[in-house]
């Protein structure tokens, strides 16, 4: 009784989170105006207006253009700040940690007023470099944690046994050190892209209608008139974060295995 | 051997200061931007920078003297900055309505004349005689000002200059603040409410079994927040799927409203927010020892009170900080409220973003977005003593 009510449970929440994600896919493909069930036949109408109305068109092409910049910018800046961070030589490094990772916990809406006052003194208000900026202030954190957490996975024994052997410190880092972080890199600037393409209320208050961003246009698309096209969009995103997450995934498991095999004493 | 470690932490601070600049400049400044925000008030003094000096000694009664008229025509006269003009006749107008359009005959004469010694302002415009306008002048000068942040708690200060509550009528700042606590406190509930079990369940569970738990928990978090609240929209609709099964089962006869409601917004929010609550509570039920439970079963414990008495405790530190972890992110949400929320679930990120970018009112902006910052930190700190890995989301 007790069990059977256990199992209920379980697959009751199990629906509640996954139905739905599930639900809207489908809606993509319809061929009514409506985000309707029963959906009354299937059609790629909604696939062709995301690709060719203009609207869509440059809020994908701008997505793409503000996150690769911010992924760039972020990935750099994290990765240089991780490796800082690494050996402790550094007084007050948890402060300084804390510090950077400040960004996900302030609330968009706090950072959106305050990047909108300072951009628009700057004149940076409605610029590409703009938006590209106040997105790699939320991106970086993510680098930080992800760099962060592979360079921790380092042996110092293996850095140590490259320089005993003659290796001056840029060549340990070069040949030892940074391909043992890069899955760490990779996989960082992977949840800054990410981050980037979700980014909807700090892209409200700086962006202008130029920089307008896919998820900015599924918000408003959403807000005013929503239509079949923002389950278009969705099944979009979804495909591209899935793609991303597996391939952070893979990155992850090869860096288990890597690590694995070159410290065989850490098993 | 002292050489070394400074070369060491030189380096290290070469690597880090190019993060620390740009988070200095691009995240710290921009807060502190909107914090000042609030507190300046410098739009008119900035512009008028003799009528400042010279209005201080003016008693408020009758209009002020010659001295003062002269300095405002001559400030007038040489204010040539155009977007500091506007900005300072918009800071007057809202103080004394009217302003705008005095200022809008006052300036045009004041540059027209040949002298400006001969400029009468009464002439110019006769309600220069009202007081009204004096006063608005007076009191706008000063740099800094505490109006902002007292009318984000529904404050303002009287003619006397003591602090009093704002008319009931006049703004719902505090109202909007209880209404956003509660929200956040019922999708806390919610989420502690089914979280605590499903993490019990999935660690009680082994294999594919516990794996689909766990996956279905982290799914969710790899989607957009966007895909995940239009999907709700999608769901919860009059048309949508939940009215249609209701409805197609006989269990209603009319749509139910679930959606542009505070139920729908509580719904949705419980969703995006459940991982985390079920991810902190299940990784200390794990590392709780098994044996307990069946020790305490042993020495005759039922299940409810081996529960109660030793599975409850022990993940309570799981529970606390999800809770806070849930409760700080639930606050500042904006997103969710304001696509599957009405018009009366409205929470004070809403607020924000209104005085902000509806009506460029960003001292009020800033003041509201202080209060918010304060408790989140708060809340931050207090989530930071309880758990030693913070793990946040973006909200």
């Amino acid at each position: 009784m007790f069990r059977a009510l256990q199992i209920t449970f379980g697959i009751a929440i199990v629906i509640f989170l996954l139905m739905p994600i599930f639900a809207i896919l489908p809606l993509a493909f319809t061929s009514s105006v409506f985000l309707n069930y029963p959906i009354p036949a299937y059609s790629m109408r909604w696939m062709h207006e995301l690709t060719t109305a203009d609207v869509w068109r440059t809020s994908i092409v701008n997505s793409l253009i503000i996150g690769s910049g911010a992924t760039v910018l972020a990935t750099v800046l994290g990765t240089l700040a991780s490796l800082g961070m690494r050996k402790g030589a550094l007084p007050m490094v948890s402060l300084l940690r804390t510090l950077f990772l400040l960004p996900m916990v302030v609330p968009a809406v706090v950072l959106g007023v305050g990047m909108q006052i300072f951009l628009v003194r700057l004149g940076l208000a409605s610029t590409y470099l703009g938006v590209t900026i106040a997105h790699s202030v939320l991106c970086i954190p993510f680098v930080i944690v992800s760099v962060s957490a592979a360079l921790q996975g380092i042996d110092p024994s293996i850095e140590r046994a490259a320089s005993s052997l003659g290796a001056p410190p840029v060549t340990v880092f070069r040949r030892v050190t940074l391909p043992l972080a890069i899955p760490g890199v990779v996989s960082g600037a992977i949840f800054a892209f990410a981050t980037s393409l979700d980014e909807v209320v700090l892209t409200l208050f700086v962006a202008g209608p130029n920089q307008r961003t896919l998820a900015r246009q599924m918000f408003s698309s959403i807000r005013e008139n929503i239509n079949p096209t923002v389950a278009a969009a969705a099944l979009l995103l979804i495909i591209g974060t899935l793609c991303l997450g597996g391939l952070a995934a893979l990155l992850r498991w090869r860096q288990k295995r890597s690590a694995l095999m070159t410290a065989p004493s850490a098993i | 051997m002292k050489a070394a470690i400074l070369r060491e932490r030189s380096g290290a601070l070469l690597l880090v200061s190019p993060v620390l600049v740009f988070m200095a400049v691009f995240f710290l400044w921009p807060l502190w931007a909107m914090v000042t925000a609030a507190f300046v008030d410098d739009a008119v003094s900035k512009v008028l920078p003799r009528t400042a000096a010279s209005i201080v000694s003016w008693d408020g009664q009758g209009i002020p003297s010659e001295a003062a008229h002269k300095a405002l025509v001559q400030d007038l006269r040489v204010a040539t900055d155009e977007q500091a003009l506007g900005e300072a006749v918009r800071r007057l107008n809202s103080a004394a309505s009217g302003f705008r359009t005095l200022l809008g005959r006052t300036i045009p004469a004041v540059k027209a004349a040949s002298d400006p010694a001969q400029v009468d302002l009464l002439t110019v415009d006769p309600r220069w005689k009202d007081t009204r306008f004096w006063v608005a002048l007076k009191e706008a000068m000063p740099p800094y000002t505490d109006r902002n942040i007292l009318a984000a708690v529904d404050m303002k200060r009287d003619g006397s200059g003591s602090i009093v509550l704002e008319g009931a009528d006049a703004s719902a700042h505090r109202l909007i603040m209880l209404r956003t606590l509660l929200v956040a406190a019922m999708v806390t509930i919610a989420c502690a409410v089914i979280g605590l079990p499903y993490a019990m369940l999935a660690a009680s569970l082994t294999g594919w079994k516990r794996s689909v738990l766990l996956l279905a928990v982290v799914l969710p978090l790899w989607t957009s927040l966007l895909v995940r609240t239009a999907a709700w929209f999608i769901l919860l609709q009059n048309e949508g799927l939940i009215n249609g099964a209701l409805q197609a089962i006989g269990l209603i006869n009319s749509p139910l409203p679930l959606i542009f409601n505070r139920l729908g917004v509580v719904i949705a929010m419980t969703h995006v927010l459940l991982p985390f609550m079920v991810l902190p509570i299940y990784s200390v039920i794990l590392g709780i020892p098994g044996n307990l439970m069946s020790a305490a079963q042993s020495m005759g414990a039922g299940p409810v009170r081996a529960f109660w008495r030793v599975l409850l405790p022990l993940s309570l530190p799981g529970i606390l900080s999800g809770s806070l972890l849930v409760f700080m992110v639930a606050i500042g949400y904006y997103i969710t409220p304001a696509l599957l929320g009405g018009a009366n679930d409205q929470m004070i990120s809403s607020v924000i973003a209104f005085y902000a970018t509806g009506t460029a009112n960003w001292g009020l902006a800033g003041a509201l977005g202080l209060i918010l910052l304060v408790v989140t930190t708060v809340l931050y700190t207090i989530y930071g003593r309880f758990s030693t890995s913070p793990q946040v989301p973006g909200a």
